[in-house]
């Protein structure tokens, strides 16, 4: 009996070959959109926990300065007098090529066994060759890759590393570093023994901090993952609505078969039994599909986010995949229940169907004017949330709480909006067929509204999204004007190049700009203090947000700082705060500059203030002022003089290019997500139009045999599909300029910690307008196309007794 | 004559070979005439009813509406035949389901060109629909639904009805009902009618009838 009763379910896939395709197409699509965006992630997590594990700096206990610089070894050299088993670690960062590599110097003999995740031992790299000059580059394959060419240390390969991070002796380190005798922090052993002196005794200046819970990483890179899921979880989203009209239909078409299975004596209970099995069977396939089908993205998209969490964050993440068993897990886990979710109001329908229900055609009217109302008021609930959620709410998932509800609330309210417009379109229109295609068109919402929501959610990303990107594009490319006006730029190698470079450079250009800097924790988190000259440059070019009257004067004197807006943001700094630089040195204040794409804090000082205070400040940049014309001529005679490589002296133009080339890319993910959610949104309605395309023939019927043509029904069919798709745009663009406005006041603010003005580009928009009723237009061409070729006898067949 | 059939042949492609349903029908009816058309279910009744109505185009023959050939014309022009010269009446899944009453009323007529809007409101007076106009189909039991039918059939004043059972799915009282009110108000328009019913007693009604059988009229 088992066997017989799904023999009979199953055969209508066979029959509805199309239909089957579309269920396993949206579930797949929608599965592989969000496993994508898991993929990702989760590579880019397990980067992030493999850099912070290296030498175990996530398990172990460390002693370092408070503001994290650089200290002399001979701290060190006293706590191993003193009984303390710690070991030394210097970490810096330093050009090869056109590689910026993460230099990490141990010592391999006092690193205790926690942080040897790399045995210098073994017999291919060998203690000896690792401690002596030029000692051994401990690199990961990509790593290795990537320095193919580059004159270093030879190179010995380790999966502990992550890509950009060199593992190398101290004393090695130190030299590469140009850091004689320097070490960034100490390493403790989690076994002590007993006897030793207190730490405040011996290293007054050093505090001991507990292995940090979450990478600087992790932390900083959180909201661009945030972001990759939101944008996932929509995609998602979008997809059920595809997998939901399909399962729809299929349940509405084997009504009948279910109903005489129940009457040979099938219990309910054992049908709805089998019914699960095939839904579980079918989204379990659909979910493999999906994750396969959403490595294949992830593998196309990946290389553009590493290049943006590069860009932005620093943050290394390999180019390449590996495959997760908690990416197949979660995608195969969201397929199922996503397609349970969607059957669960079909299900529990059959299970309450009586035996003998008539086959009745769908009753629309009146009963769908009341749930329309239910909806309605439930999606204004939803948006009084979304706006109470930003304005009490604070934090990242408050902000994207608040988006989802007001997405949602959107969504539910399209099917009355729509209805009404429609019902207007009919009431305006003086012609008996405009007159019936509006009232049609209305008579079709309940079983397009699903999909149209689907759609006016992609439309709504899409426009939220774009304003928000090009808004960001607009402010970012003025404010780089600003932020590079010098002509060229100038990285030297040594401190020594260092100063001969500015003393060649002094007497042939207008001014060499030290861009000097020190890293230090600041409120504890990572921050950069620049040191900058008193030059015109600054004062008449920099975009400040707040400052008091004197700002540059007080920089001058010594006698204030900046601070980016993110800095400020985030510790909430208002201008005359004292900003503590160093263990008793604070300094007010003086004003707030915008940095936009940097995920750091930022710090400005006056140059001599910075060398006083952070004496191992880098001091190996410079920006050089001079004649546009003649800057290529200063340009080629510096990098021959000192020979100089081609990337140590770049020109503004090529500064900002990489800027924009970081930028754009950082988008570019964004950009194809949004297409691809479109795309799904336009399967949807393909979806739900041939789910109503078996009803359609006795609605159409009629108005044929009166004396329509099959063309001109099936050219109204093509045109009802756009009229919906412009209806919906217009709804969904308030909802994008809402979108747009969340993003950029409320998430941009909370994510990044910047704030940026809102533009619109009218453009943008009426192409968007265009695709989206191309797209509708082009869903509903192959029901109308088939209308076509109905013959006179399918149609006259609605009339007759027969059905 | 207003319609004339002469030697009209129909067959339908089927699993098991074609299908011979019409084999050389000929038929005439002139201007306020009246036609039963009786059968056993399955000989062609309906297919020959909607060759007359330009629904479908014969294998072979020829269909003269006022002497014109319709079985010739393309899709175009034949929707423009049905939109002037027929009023049609179905069995069921007359009306569009969209569209409240007072808009199937008109929806024929106004497609034509030919709406006059005493004529359908004198019309709804004498199929008592007067008190339904804004409702729709689905709200609307099987009689009136058929009520609506025909009103909408006699509204552009066609020519020629053509009815296939329009009280099949009726019970007796309220299908004679519905039958005198079509007989009476085609009375009034000169209409000629051609009905297709499995009833002797309602065939009996009409001015002539004719029998199909095999493909053959007698
Ligand atoms: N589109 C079609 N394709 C194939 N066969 C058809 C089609 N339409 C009708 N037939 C067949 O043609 C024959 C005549 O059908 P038709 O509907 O004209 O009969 P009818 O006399 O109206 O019968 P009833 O009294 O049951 O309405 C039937 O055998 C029917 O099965
Ligand atoms: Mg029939």
């Amino acid at each position: 009996m088992l066997t017989q009763g799904f023999v009979v379910l199953l055969s209508h896939w066979r029959r509805h070959k199309l239909q089957f395709a579309m269920l396993l197409l949206g579930l797949a699509l929608a599965t592989a959109l969000w496993s994508a965006v898991q993929a990702i992630n989760g590579e880019a997590r397990a980067s992030y926990a493999r850099a912070a594990a290296v030498v175990g700096q996530d398990r172990l206990e460390q002693l370092a300065r408070p503001d994290g610089t650089r200290f002399p070894q001979s701290g060190y050299i006293a706590l191993r007098k003193a009984g303390w088993l710690v070991s030394p670690v210097i970490e810096g960062e330093k050009r090869f090529g056109a590689e910026r590599l993460r230099i990490l110097g141990v010592d391999p003999l006092t690193l205790p066994s926690e942080a040897a995740q790399v045995n210098v031992g073994a017999a291919d790299i060998g203690l000896q060759r690792f401690i002596t000059p030029p000692g051994v580059f401990i690199v990961s394959a990509e790593t290795a890759e990537r320095l193919k060419g580059v004159e270093t240390p030879p190179l010995r390969i380790s999966d502990a590393l992550p890509p950009g991070m060199v593992l190398t002796d101290i004393g090695i380190a130190q030299g590469l570093l140009d850091a004689p005798g320097q070490v960034s922090r100490l390493l403790v052993a989690a076994k002590q023994p007993g006897h030793a002196r207190p730490l405040a005794e011996v290293t007054p200046d050093l505090v001991r901090r507990a292995p940090p819970e979450e990478s600087d990483l992790s932390r900083l890179t959180g909201s661009f993952h945030l972001n990759l899921t939101a944008f996932g979880f929509l995609a998602f989203a979008v997809g059920l609505f595809i997998v939901h009209s399909a399962i729809g239909l299929a349940f509405e078409q084997r009504r009948p078969a279910i109903r005489t299975l129940r009457a040979v004596g099938l219990p309910l209970g054992v049908l709805i039994m089998l019914m699960v099995v095939e839904l579980l069977v079918l989204s379990t396939a659909a979910g493999l599909i999906g994750v396969a089908l959403g490595y294949g993205v992830a593998s196309l998209l990946l290389p553009d986010v590493a290049a943006s969490l590069r860009g932005l964050y620093g943050a290394e993440v390999p180019g390449t995949l590996s495959v997760r068993p908690s990416v197949w897990g979660l995608g195969l886990a969201i397929a199922v229940a996503g397609t349970l979710a969607s059957a669960a109001s079909r299900l529990w329908r059959i299970a309450s169907m009586p035996l003998l229900a008539p086959a009745r055609p769908r009753a629309w009217s009146l009963a769908s004017e009341r749930a329309l109302r239910l909806q309605a008021a439930g999606g204004l609930l939803l948006l009084a949330m979304a706006g109470l959620t930003v304005f009490l709410g604070s934090g990242l998932v408050a902000g994207f709480a608040s988006l989802g509800a007001m997405l949602l609330g959107a969504a539910l309210l399209l099917p009355i909006m729509l209805s009404a417009l429609l019902k207007l379109g009919e009431r305006l229109s003086t012609r008996v067929v405009a007159q019936w295609f509006w009232a049609d068109t209305r008579q079709q919402l309940p079983g397009l509204s699903l999909a149209l929501m689907a759609l006016l959610l992609a439309l709504a990303a899409n426009a939220g999204v774009g304003t928000m990107v090009q808004s960001f594009r607009q402010t970012f490319v003025g404010w780089l004007d600003q932020r590079l006006p010098s002509e060229l730029y100038v990285t030297t190698r040594s401190l020594d190049e260092s100063r001969k470079v500015h003393d060649w450079l002094s007497s042939r250009s207008d001014a060499v700009l030290p861009i000097w800097n020190a890293d230090l924790r600041l409120f504890g988190q990572p921050v950069q203090v620049f040191g900058v000259a008193d030059h015109a440059t600054y004062r008449d070019h920099w975009t400040m947000l707040e400052a008091v009257p004197d700002v540059w004067d007080r920089i001058a004197r010594g006698e204030g700082v900046l601070a980016n807006e993110q800095l400020a943001r985030r510790q909430k700094l208002k201008l005359g705060d004292a900003i503590p630089l160093q263990a008793g040195v604070s300094l007010p204040l003086a004003g707030v500059f915008s940095d936009y794409g940097n995920p750091r804090g930022q710090v400005m000082m006056g140059v001599d203030g910075l060398v006083r205070l952070f004496p191992d400040a880098s001091r190996l940049r410079y920006a050089v002022r001079i004649a546009p014309d003649k800057a290529p001529q200063l340009a080629a005679e510096l990098r021959k003089a000192f020979g100089l490589p081609q990337g140590n002296v770049v020109d503004q133009e090529t500064v900002k290019a990489f800027s924009l080339r970081v930028f754009e890319r950082t988008f570019a993910v964004t950009a194809a997500l949004n297409v691809l959610t479109l795309g799904v949104a336009g399967l949807a309605i393909f979806a739900s139009l041939l789910t109503l395309s078996g009803m359609r023939l006795s609605q159409l019927a009629p108005a044929w045999a009166m004396g329509l043509t099959l063309r001109r029904l099936a050219l109204l069919e093509v045109l009802r599909g756009a009229a919906l798709a412009v209806f919906t745009m217009l709804a969904a663009a308030p909802v994008g300029l809402g979108l747009a406005w969340m993003l950029l006041a409320v998430i941009n603010v909370e994510a990044f910690g910047w704030r940026l003005p809102m533009h619109l580009f009218p453009f943008d928009w009426l192409r968007l307008l265009l695709l989206a009723v191309a797209s509708a237009a082009l869903a509903a061409l192959l029901p109308a196309l088939w209308l076509t070729r109905r013959s006179p006898a399918d149609l006259v067949k609605v009339f007759a007794n027969e059905r | 004559m207003l319609l004339d059939l002469q030697d009209v042949s129909k067959s339908y492609p089927t699993g098991e070979g074609v299908l011979q349903v019409l084999r050389g029908v000929s038929l005439a009816l002139g201007a306020g005439e009246s036609l039963a058309l009786t059968g056993e279910s399955g000989s062609g009744k309906s297919t020959l009813l909607h060759l007359a109505g330009g629904l479908d185009r014969p294998d072979s023959g020829a269909i003269r509406f006022e002497g014109k050939d319709i079985a010739g014309l393309g899709d175009r022009d034949l929707a423009a035949f049905r939109r002037v010269s027929v009023g049609l009446v179905f069995q069921q899944f007359n009306l569009i389901p969209s569209l409240d009453v007072r808009a199937n009323l008109a929806f024929q007529a106004r497609l034509g060109d030919r709406y006059d809007a005493a004529w359908t409101g004198r019309l709804t007076e004498r199929l008592g629909l007067a008190g339904l106009l804004d409702r729709y189909p689905e709200q609307l039991s099987g009689g009136q639904q058929q009520r609506v039918a025909i009103g909408r059939a006699l509204a552009g004043r066609p020519r020629l009805i053509l009815a296939d059972e329009p009280t099949g799915n009726l019970d007796e009282a309220t299908g004679d009902a519905v039958l005198d009110l079509m007989l009476a108000l085609m009375a009034e328009t000169g209409a000629a009618l051609l009905m297709v019913t499995h009833s002797t007693r309602l065939a009996s009604r009409l001015g002539r009838r004719l029998h199909l059988a095999a493909g053959k009229l007698s």
